[in-house]
């Protein structure tokens, strides 16, 4: 299946696929009324040392340890990609405790929030992507490694 | 056609049952249910008290679960399994054929015997969804709640209950909260956190006796109260184990791949003692994720694939009134400690033997699971970056090679 994918070298560390991401899943039309003056709770961060940077999101594993581990029965796989539903979830960390990527974190409801590649939102491919000015998050199928 | 039975119907028996039908698709599945529910979330019962879940969407998995795999529950009471018949008895008398059967009883509350205890009226234990439906009814604004135990159950009762009830007060013959996964100082934090949340501790001390509404401490004070939780600690269910040949101790003793001493049986979840990688030992891991893990594995062996734990943890997360603490592996105490701490905050880094054993964390849990996979793996530290693990849970603690492996790859 298709997912996103880094490539390290390429990343200016301009952080827009954070805000891409948070304008994809506020639910509002508009962008400055979605962002302005507001914290932000995107399921796509940078992280950054000695001058190299990246963006982290939900690897979508084949065999996940937050779904393995969710005690509410909220992480599920569907068609590959790993969804959560909020409305289940009670916000104890336990996926952000197992996550070996450090992908999920507890959203603005405080319900764990985390990558869903943008299938659970209007913007129907993934917002960080789209907006990548140059190239450094790519959305596509890779082989598995030997 | 003799299938598979699976005693008891909780996460690990789930589990289990995701492991058969991974690899077998047919074989009938039997479950026998103590308790007259669909397997749902245990460790919810608090946050239901609290409001922010329903009964109904504590359902573990979707309401079509048991017939979309092929499984007939019956509600009622296992006895015996006799692996030379191949059949597991009910209490009723009710004998199922079964070409393997996997244990998953869980645990029940340890009560232990206070002088005084049948004088007490209202008095609940807080494990099952009957339990916390029956203190619902008990409690109310007026009411004034003793909990006997600060582990993670009488806590998170208390919290549950505590903006519903008048008072809430916890005692534990441990001189610390939550003394089975916090150091002194971790529990310190964690306890004053709670005290500004209105819970009261008597702590180091125990009930002596009952005597009403009344306990007397081993101290000598006394604490009135109107309605009682009992959260002194859980035990294995072990009976049915042992009756069956099974090798027991605090659990029913287990192998990597979930196998009891008796061929055809197997075990998995709070109802057993297996291995700890963190420190090499067989123990009691009764975590959530450890259940469905444990369970999954059993029931892919039991349908003849093949499966193996090796890399179980003892770890934690869970938090009290908005403040998260997150735990994982050991904190050997010849260990050498990294901690940062700040007011209502700290990390504590524990390493030995080149190795993250464990981490404590109170306060910005952001990304731990980095820190749990450094102890899962056992990566040795002169692999990454030290200076900035030290620093925060972040992939920048490793090369750029793994970290192109991590990002770039199908994981």
């Amino acid at each position: 299946m298709k997912r996103v994918y880094v490539n390290e070298q390429w990343c200016l560390g301009c952080h827009l696929c954070e805000y891409n991401c948070a304008y994809a899943n506020s639910g509002v039309d508009d962008m400055v009324k979605a962002l302005k003056g507001k914290q932000i709770f995107p399921n796509v961060h940078i992280e950054e040392a000695d001058g190299v940077t990246y963006a982290v999101s939900c690897r979508h594993c084949k065999d996940p340890l937050c779904v393995k581990s969710c005690i509410a029965g909220a992480i599920s796989v569907k068609d590959g990609t790993v969804v959560i539903d909020k409305s289940k979830c009670v916000g104890c960390l336990t996926c952000v405790l197992v996550c070996p990527y450090g992908a999920v974190a507890p959203g603005p409801d405080g319900a764990a929030s985390k990558c869903e590649l943008c299938m659970q939102n209007t913007c129907g491919e993934p917002a960080c992507v789209k907006g990548c000015p140059n190239a450094a998050i790519v959305y596509e199928e890779r082989q598995e490694r030997a | 056609m003799n299938g598979y039975v699976l005693i008891g119907n909780g996460v690990a028996a789930a589990g289990c049952i995701e492991g058969i039908r991974s690899v077998d698709s047919d074989t009938p599945i039997t479950v026998i249910s103590k308790e007259k529910h669909e397997v749902y979330s245990r460790p919810l019962i608090s946050y239901y008290l609290e409001g922010k879940t329903t009964i109904s969407k504590m359902n573990y998995r979707p309401k079509d679960f048991y017939k979309k795999n092929k499984v007939t529950v019956i509600y009622g009471n296992a006895v015996s399994a006799d692996m030379k018949a191949k059949e597991v008895t009910l209490d009723n008398g009710e004998k199922i054929g079964c070409k393997a059967v996997c244990i998953a009883a869980g645990s029940e509350p340890f009560v232990p015997p206070f002088e005084g205890l049948d004088t007490v009226e209202k008095k609940f234990t807080f494990m099952t969804i009957d339990d916390t439906l029956a203190l619902e009814k008990a409690i109310g604004k007026k009411s004034r709640v003793l909990i006997v135990g600060a582990g993670l159950i009488g806590l998170k009762c208390a919290e549950g209950i505590a903006k519903r009830v008048a008072s809430v007060t916890v005692c534990d013959l441990a001189d610390r909260v939550l003394s089975s996964i916090l150091d002194n100082e971790c529990a310190g934090v964690m306890q004053k956190h709670l005290e500004k949340n209105g819970i009261s501790f008597m702590l180091g001390d125990t009930v002596k006796r009952f005597d009403k509404n009344n306990a007397v401490m081993k101290s000598g004070k006394k604490a009135e109260f109107d309605v009682l939780v009992l959260a002194v600690g859980v035990r294995a269910n072990t009976q049915l184990a042992k009756d069956a040949g099974c090798d027991t101790d605090r659990g029913i003793m287990i192998d990597t791949s979930m196998k009891t001493s008796i061929d055809g049986i197997y075990a998995a979840g709070d109802c057993t003692q297996g291995f700890d990688s963190s420190t090499g030992e067989n123990r009691v891991l009764a975590i959530l994720p450890n259940a469905y893990m444990q369970g999954r594995c059993a029931g892919i062996n039991m349908a003849g694939g093949s499966s193996e734990i090796n890399d179980a943890i003892p770890m934690n997360s869970i938090g009290f009134f908005g403040l998260h603490c997150v735990s994982a592996g050991s904190c050997p105490e010849t260990s050498e400690v990294f901690e940062e701490k700040e007011k209502n905050s700290i990390r504590r880094l524990f390493i030995k033997d080149g190795r993250l054993a464990g981490y404590i964390i109170i306060g910005d849990v952001s990304r731990a699971g980095i820190y749990t996979s450094l102890v899962r793996e056992k990566t040795p530290l002169d692999e990454i970056d030290v200076r900035r693990m030290k620093i925060s849970p972040s992939l920048t603690i490793y090369s750029k090679e793994i970290r192109r492996k991590k990002l770039g790859g199908v994981v």
